[in-house]
Parts: C-alpha cells; structure tokens; sequence
C-alpha cells in the first residue's frame, strides 16, 4: 500500500517525529490514506493517536517529517491555507465537542452559516438532510444536553459532514457507547463512506468494530507503526504485539505496569 | 542548608515574578488577536447583540438593586453630614456627583466582574475543555473571532449603559431617602442637581471611565478562560482569579483615570 500513483493518496505522513515539551511522541511515522478509503490507526490510550490527528489537521505542528493533504504540506501553510484545507476535513470529536449553547439543528447549521451565503431554506433542507443520515431528524430542537452519548456522537458526526468534506476523522468513535449505539456508528461510518466518497481515518482501540469496517489498519506502538496491513493480515499475524492487542491479552510486550522500582523495595519505604 | 533554602525562596519568587510577565503578555497578545478579529462582531452585528443581551440581562437585577442600596446609603450619610453647614438641600448633588463621578462606574464594574465575569470565564473554560474551541478551529473557524471578540463588545457595551442604569437608579433610591423620608425640598433637591452636575466633566467622564472598566472586565475574563487548563480544577480556579484580577484593575485603573480626567 505504499505505492503512490499521483493523487491516489488523500492524505500522506512521512518520516513524522513530533512531541510535547521535549520529550518525542512520534518517530518517525509513515502512513498513508488512500482516496476512498477507511484507514484505521490503532493503539493504547496515551499512544499518540489523538495527536496525529491534530497534525493533519494543522493545529500543532511537526519537528520533523510532514503530513500532505491533497499534496499539500499542512505544517507550510499560512493560518489562510491552514483553513483552505480544513474545509475539506470533517472531524467527529472523541466527546462530540457539540456546542453547548445551541440546538442539535444550529450545531449542524453551524459550519453552513460560517462558510456559506446559503438561504434559510436551503439550510434548512441540508440540515434535515444530514440529521436524517444519522437517524435523528426527530431531534433537530433538542439541546445537547438532552442527548445521549450515542446521539451526541451522531449529532457531531452529521456536523463533520454539513459540508461534504473530502476526509472525515474519527476520534475514538466507539469509546464509551453501548454495544447497539456501537453497531450504528459502525454501519454510520462505512456506509456514509461508501455514499460520499468520502475518505475516513478512524482511531480507536476497539479492535472487533474497527476491523469491522477498517480497509487497512495501523498499529503505533512507542511512537513508531508498530504493525500495519489489512484487519485478515493483521487477525492472522504472529507479531507478539499484535497478538496482545488483538486478543486483548494482559501481558506481552506491553507491560500491564507503567515503569517502577522493586516493589518489594516501595514496600519497605527503602524507595524515595 | 541555609543557603540553599535561600536559593529555592530566590527561585521560586523569580519563577512567579516572569509566569506573571509571561501571562501578562499572553493577555496582552489576545488582547490585540481580540481587536484585529473583530471585523465580523460587527459584520455579524446580531452575534455581539446577542452576547450583550446576555451579559446585560445576567447583571441587571443585582445592579439595580445594588444601586438602590447604595443611592438611599448615600442619602443618608450625606444628609448628617450636610446639615450640620445647614446645607442639606445640597443632598441631590451629593448623591448626583457620587454616583456618576465614582460610585457609578467602580461599583458597576466590581458587581458585573464578580456576574458577568465569572460567567464568562466559565462559559469560555468549558468551552475550551470540552473541545468546542478546538472543533471551531478543526471548522476552519475563528474561536477568537466568533466566540471571544463578540463577547468582548458585548462587554464594552453593556458596562457603560449599566452604569448608566446604576446611577439613575441611584439617584432614585437617594431621591426617596431625602425627600420623602427626610423631608428635604424636592425643588432644591432636583434643582441643585440640575445646576450642579456638569455634562462634560461629570456625566461624560463617568462613561467614559465605565467603557474603560468593560475593556479591562471583558479582557480578563475573556482571557482567563481562554487560558485556563482544560480540567475543572483550572476552570474553576481561572473563576477566582477573574474576580481578584478585575476588582483590583478596576480599582487601580480608576485612580489612574481619575488623576488624569482632574488633571486637564
Ligand atoms: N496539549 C498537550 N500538552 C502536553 N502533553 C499532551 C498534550 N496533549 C496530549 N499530551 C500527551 O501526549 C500523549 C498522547 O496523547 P494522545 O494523542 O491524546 O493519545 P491517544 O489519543 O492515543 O490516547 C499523552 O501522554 C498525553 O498526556
Ligand atoms: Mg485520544
């Protein structure tokens, strides 16, 4: 999958290292998102998931490498081109981040009335439009507030699509729903992909719904693509890691314990 | 060991004394981000008319209550004192000039920093920390241009129209102690006001002291929720110091302006 037709990838990272105060995050990271495509990025909580995210988006940027957006390098960007491209990003946040102080119709409403000169009725009918894809044209008057987690999701997920964006990212969109919400997401996720066109990057750690619907998945691990391959692959593959991730084991390569002393030591209060 | 501990007391005073240069600058940058984005607060002129009703209706009731309390106090302390000179019918200007010089504006800008303020550091710190900022961002939208600089008009424009509001009612809750409590003449009480009371120096100064304390309240709360930590612990602590910071900016901002307005 690493072959580059001109314009067969959305979305390409290369050679990224980047990190928070000093201390490295990424190293060295390649990927890539071919048009069309759900490509899946997957990894423990605090694996840097989230982050890479943001880069593509160009609210942080890189130390070294760079992530292309339609052939475009994100970190070399003015603030103006910066937001050129984000018009073509949908992004669908870990918490929804709906905005609190308006309804589930204005929050969808929202990008349309920032970056069109689209009449009322117009935006009336896309907005309905979007909320009935996820199922919630029913709760176009309710406040966030009001919503479930499942529903905020799909409230934010109908918001990352209001303008047909080229990519949409999810952020952990399983994380925290019940199993039939879970099942919605899924089915959300691949069949507005497959309708729009759309090419989706999907992070997560649920390993079952995410091999549901990923083309291809990335493992990071310590900051660098651990493991990559089709879910089938990556189901079949021997890498211990994989393996630990996949099956949900408790030990293996990844340690349960985060780094500590001799705990016989800690015990004895010999440990400063 | 002394020497040491005495290091770490140089350290930690040097430490607090550049975080607070640093944040003053930070304040300072949002400051001028805040003014350069405003072209759609006033473009989109429904969206600061909205925030300024919200900040405005937030403070009403406690400053018109405030007001009245602080009108009728006024009343009475200076009626002792005046009619001691046998000049109690002076008690209208008394009022007057209290309230719209000083009263007015000082203690509009502490009720609305400790109402309006905090609100706005709290509605702004949740933002943030429920990622609605970054979302905007992630839109290609503005947060400083679509959430901070309307509420920070909003600001600019509320204040000096609440103190406005302050001193009539002041002068009301003044009017009712001294005349028909006290009994002073309502003629001399108006009158005196009437001729006493210079549009210029009093009433205009007043204003403009007002618009200076909305520019110094909104900023600070603007900025301390902006510039909280994403936790609750930070908002809520961003909260406090919104109220510390603006009473005594507010405060040191008024001898500033005083000086100055007595000086030309
Ligand atoms: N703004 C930030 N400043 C400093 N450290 C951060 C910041 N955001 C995230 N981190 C750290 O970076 C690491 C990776 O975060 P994140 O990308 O959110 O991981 P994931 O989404 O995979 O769980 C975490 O250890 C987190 O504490
Ligand atoms: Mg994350």
């Amino acid at each position: 999958m690493t072959q580059n037709i001109v314009g067969h990838n959305l979305v390409e990272i290369d050679n990224l290292s980047f990190g928070y105060k000093g201390r490295l995050l990424h190293q060295g990271i390649n990927m890539v998102f071919p048009r069309g495509k759900v490509v899946a990025i997957m990894g423990g909580s605090g694996s840097g998931k989230t982050t890479l995210l943001r880069l593509i988006g160009g609210q942080i940027r890189p130390a070294k490498g760079e992530v292309r957006v339609d052939g475009h390098v994100v970190h070399q960007q003015s603030r103006e081109g910066i937001y050129q491209l984000r018009r073509k990003m949908g992004m669908l946040f870990q918490h929804g981040a709906l905005f609190t102080d308006l309804s589930v119709y204005e929050n969808v409403a929202f990008p349309m009335r920032e970056h069109t000169d689209f009449p009322e009725t117009i935006i009336h009918d896309l907005v309905l439009l979007k909320l009935h894809a996820v199922g919630l044209r029913g709760a176009h008057k309710l406040k966030p507030a009001e919503l479930s987690g499942g529903m905020a999701r799909r409230v934010a997920l109908a918001r990352a699509i209001a303008l047909d964006p080229d990519i949409v990212m999810y952020d952990e969109p399983f994380a925290g729903l019940d199993p039939i919400s879970m099942g919605v997401i899924c089915d959300l996720i691949r069949t507005l992909n497959d309708a729009l066109g759309t090419t989706s990057i999907i992070v997560s750690h649920d390993v079952k719904e995410t091999f549901s619907i990923a083309d291809y998945v990335y493992f990071v691990a310590n900051g660098t693509v651990a493991a990559e391959g089709t879910p089938d692959d990556l189901n079949k593959s021997t890498l211990p890691f994989v393996h630990q991730f996949v099956h949900g084991e408790k030990d293996g390569p990844v340690p349960f314990h985060y780094v500590a002393g001799d705990y016989k030591q800690a015990l004895l209060g010999l440990e400063a | 060991m002394i020497v040491n501990s005495r290091l770490h007391l140089f350290c930690t005073i040097g430490h607090r004394f550049t975080q607070r240069i640093w944040r003053l600058g930070a304040g300072a940058r949002l400051f001028w981000l805040t003014i350069i984005s405003s072209g759609e607060s006033f473009r989109r002129f429904h969206l600061t008319i909205r925030e300024v009703y919200f900040t405005g209706v937030m403070s009403l009731i406690i400053i018109v209550v405030s007001a009245f309390f602080v009108g009728m106090v006024l009343a009475l302390q200076g009626y002792n004192t005046l009619q001691r000179y046998g000049s109690s019918e002076a008690i209208g200007v008394l009022v007057a000039l209290a309230l719209v010089r000083e009263l007015g504006p000082v203690v509009t800008a502490l009720l609305f920093a400790g109402r309006a303020g905090t609100a706005i550091t709290a509605e702004i710190g949740l933002m943030k920390a429920t990622e609605q900022l970054s979302a905007m961002e992630m839109m290609a939208v503005s947060p400083i241009s679509r959430v901070i600089a309307p509420r920070f008009w909003a600001g600019v424009i509320a204040m000096p129209i609440l103190n406005v509001l302050f001193c009539m009612v002041g002068i009301l809750g003044g009017y009712l102690v001294a005349v028909p409590l006290i009994g002073v003449d309502a003629g001399a009480f108006w009158s005196q006001m009437q001729a006493n009371v210079d549009w210029r120096l009093d009433i205009l100064n007043g204003v403009i002291k007002s618009a200076v304390f909305g520019v110094a309240c909104t900023m600070i709360a603007l900025f301390e929720g902006y510039d909280a930590p994403p936790t609750a612990e930070g908002v809520s602590s961003a909260t406090t110091r919104t109220v510390v910071t603006s009473s005594l900016a507010v405060l040191g901002l008024d001898f500033a302006l005083t000086s100055f307005m007595i000086s030309i």
